[in-house]
């Protein structure tokens, strides 16, 4: 106690009147911050300029191969310069049926892959803590497993009275069992300790199932959510160029079709920035489930 | 203070048998102990000896092949938050605050969320852990979980308290601090304790009695009642009671653990086998 009190006395006020004084202790913070938090975070900087650098050299690189036509052995004779895919997409963001086509892909996803997550993730949660159930299903699963969603797609209409729910169906293959498998790996890897404590705590079955095995698990979960929306996009691409009549994959198969080249490439790009975001959005959630895991 | 009235632990000829391809494995054979209420009581031995295994079937995780094992008189039927455990592995739940792990147990009690905030934020207090309720568990030091363990079991309000080697992961100096703050825990709750260790000192520092276990099939070897006065001090593990406990100790456990290693090099069995080492007798050598 004393030495604070003397400490206290020791350090007398900053004078307020010294305007040509250093810049006092009170100041200093916001500054000193600011460059702290720079050369803190430089290393992000660096990565974020090269990125972008690579990206704009990347760009360029396209530019100049279909600028002058380059054919050596692969031909960029018919490939759209980037300028003209920027030209179709200012076309294409002003005509609502390009718009269409995104919107209804994006539904597909949405279906396909929530109920992919809804069927696969409390399966793969129970698989892991029943052993009869995981005996039944396992080996089923085993065998559908490495049968690519694409592969499926002549069933799939067989299987469903319309084409949106054969449609749907694939992708809802496709997301399924990353997402299954990672659960119940999840499940493999809780920590039995953490399920002895609790049972020492006092919680039966089912307190143990939602306070230790799901949020364990969690982790192993968003990992196949990501892979699952991953597969999802790659099998609604592909089952939409089949048999679509709209959706993004059929805007990209039909520009080839009609000989609107630079409609490929805005398609191709389109497909590419929704699968960022979709992955992004599944990162995000990620992250507000588990804030123990983002405090890492 | 008053003289606490629950927490009798009984054990009375437990065995413990598994099969395996080899037949019947006996771990533990006729063991019997007692713990009176509000004692603190260490079972050491070499390991894989089975004290384990017998604190584990006081959690309720295992059933005795044959003999009993109670709890003022109740026989022993699963898990409880009667029977506080804690393990040498941290065993937090890392999705957990400080404060949520302690919650914890009164949750499974059913206590509503406000009065277990509450309960918590005072255990915590006392145990000095206040700075620190919000934190992730992943954000302690080994020490801290370990401390933050110790009172989440004991805020169900256990009748007894079981660790199994609970500071075998910590470094020496934080060893001695964990020792001092569980002391004091125990003095304060006068609950009962069975700790099991491989470390003669902290047996030794911590314990009223102490009961050493046989190597596998493990059985009580012997039981040594350690008469220092309470409370102890670090100082005292150099006073000549205390060494003299620890060199008694240390003598039992060693025959244990020679046999429990597959018994010790004979030099007659050396000399018989005469072979040479660069002209040198092996017994000789060992």
């Amino acid at each position: 106690m004393e030495a604070v009190a003397l400490r206290s006395t020791a350090e007398p006020e900053p004078p307020r009147t010294a305007t040509l004084a250093p810049p006092s202790a009170s100041a200093q913070p916001t500054t000193g911050r600011t460059r702290r938090w720079l050369r803190l975070h430089h290393g992000e900087f660096r990565a974020a300029l090269i990125g972008l650098a690579s990206l704009i050299l990347f760009v360029t690189l396209w530019q100049y191969l279909t600028a002058n036509r380059v054919t050596l052995y692969v031909r960029f004779l018919n490939i759209p310069t980037p300028m003209d895919v920027v030209g179709r997409a200012v076309i294409a963001l002003h005509n609502p049926v390009f718009g269409d086509h995104v919107l209804i892909s994006c539904r597909r996803i949405l279906f396909g892959f929530l109920l992919a997550g809804g069927v696969a993730v409390p399966l793969g949660l129970l698989m892991g803590r029943y052993h009869l159930l995981r005996e039944i299903a396992f080996p089923i699963c085993e065998v559908l497993r490495p049968i690519p969603a694409i592969a499926w797609v002549p069933m799939a209409i067989m299987l469903w009275p319309t084409n949106e729910g054969s449609i749907i169906f694939i992708t809802f293959l496709g997301s399924f069992f990353p997402i299954l498998i990672n659960t119940l790996q999840g499940m493999v890897q809780v920590d039995p300790v953490l399920v002895r404590a609790a049972r020492c705590l006092g919680a039966r079955e089912v307190a143990v199932f939602r306070e230790v095995y799901l949020p364990a698990s969690l982790p192993q979960i968003f990992t196949g959510l990501t892979v699952g929306m991953g597969v999802a996009w790659v099998s609604l691409i592909a089952a939409e160029m089949i048999s679509g009549q709209f959706g993004i994959g059929y805007f990209t198969w039909e520009a080839y079709s009609l000989v609107q080249y630079p409609d490929i490439a805005l398609g191709m790009i389109t497909i590419g920035l929704l699968g960022l975001g979709s992955s992004f959005a599944i990162r995000l959630i990620g992250r507000l489930v588990m804030p123990w895991a983002a405090s890492r | 203070m008053p003289e606490p009235s629950r927490g009798l632990i009984e054990v009375r000829d437990f065995c413990l048998r598994y099969e395996s391809m080899e037949g019947a494995v006996e771990a533990v054979s006729n063991t019997s102990l007692t713990v009176q209420p509000g004692e603190f009581i260490s079972i050491i031995g070499p390991s894989g000896c089975g004290k384990s295994t017998l604190l584990n079937a006081l959690a309720g995780f295992l059933t005795p092949s044959s003999g009993r094992v109670t709890v003022d008189g109740e026989a022993i039927l699963g898990p409880s938050a009667d029977r506080g455990m804690i393990f040498q592995q941290y065993s937090l739940f890392p999705w957990k605050t400080v404060r949520e792990n302690v919650e914890f147990g009164l949750k499974m009690k059913g206590l509503r969320r406000g009065e277990r905030e509450r309960q918590a934020r005072t255990l915590l207090g006392l145990a000095g852990l206040t700075p620190f309720e919000n934190h992730y568990p992943d954000r302690l030091s080994g020490g801290m979980k370990q401390r933050v363990g110790i009172v989440r079991a004991l805020a169900t309000g256990p009748r007894i308290l079981l660790l199994d080697e609970p500071f075998g992961a910590l470094d020496a100096q934080t060893r001695l601090i964990m020792q001092q703050i569980l002391t004091n825990m125990w003095q304060r709750l006068k609950i009962s304790v069975l700790f099991v260790t491989h470390d003669i000192d902290e047996a030794i520092f911590l314990s009223d009695r102490v009961y050493v276990m046989t190597a596998r099939p493990g059985s009580i070897k012997a039981e040594i009642v350690v008469p220092l006065p309470r409370p102890r001090q670090p100082a005292l593990t150099l006073s000549s009671e205390f060494l003299g406990l620890r060199r008694g100790l240390m003598s039992l456990i060693r025959e244990e653990s020679i046999r429990a290693m597959g018994g010790e090099v004979s030099a007659e069995a050396m000399k018989g086998l005469a072979i040479d080492v660069e002209g040198q007798d092996l017994a000789a050598l060992l």
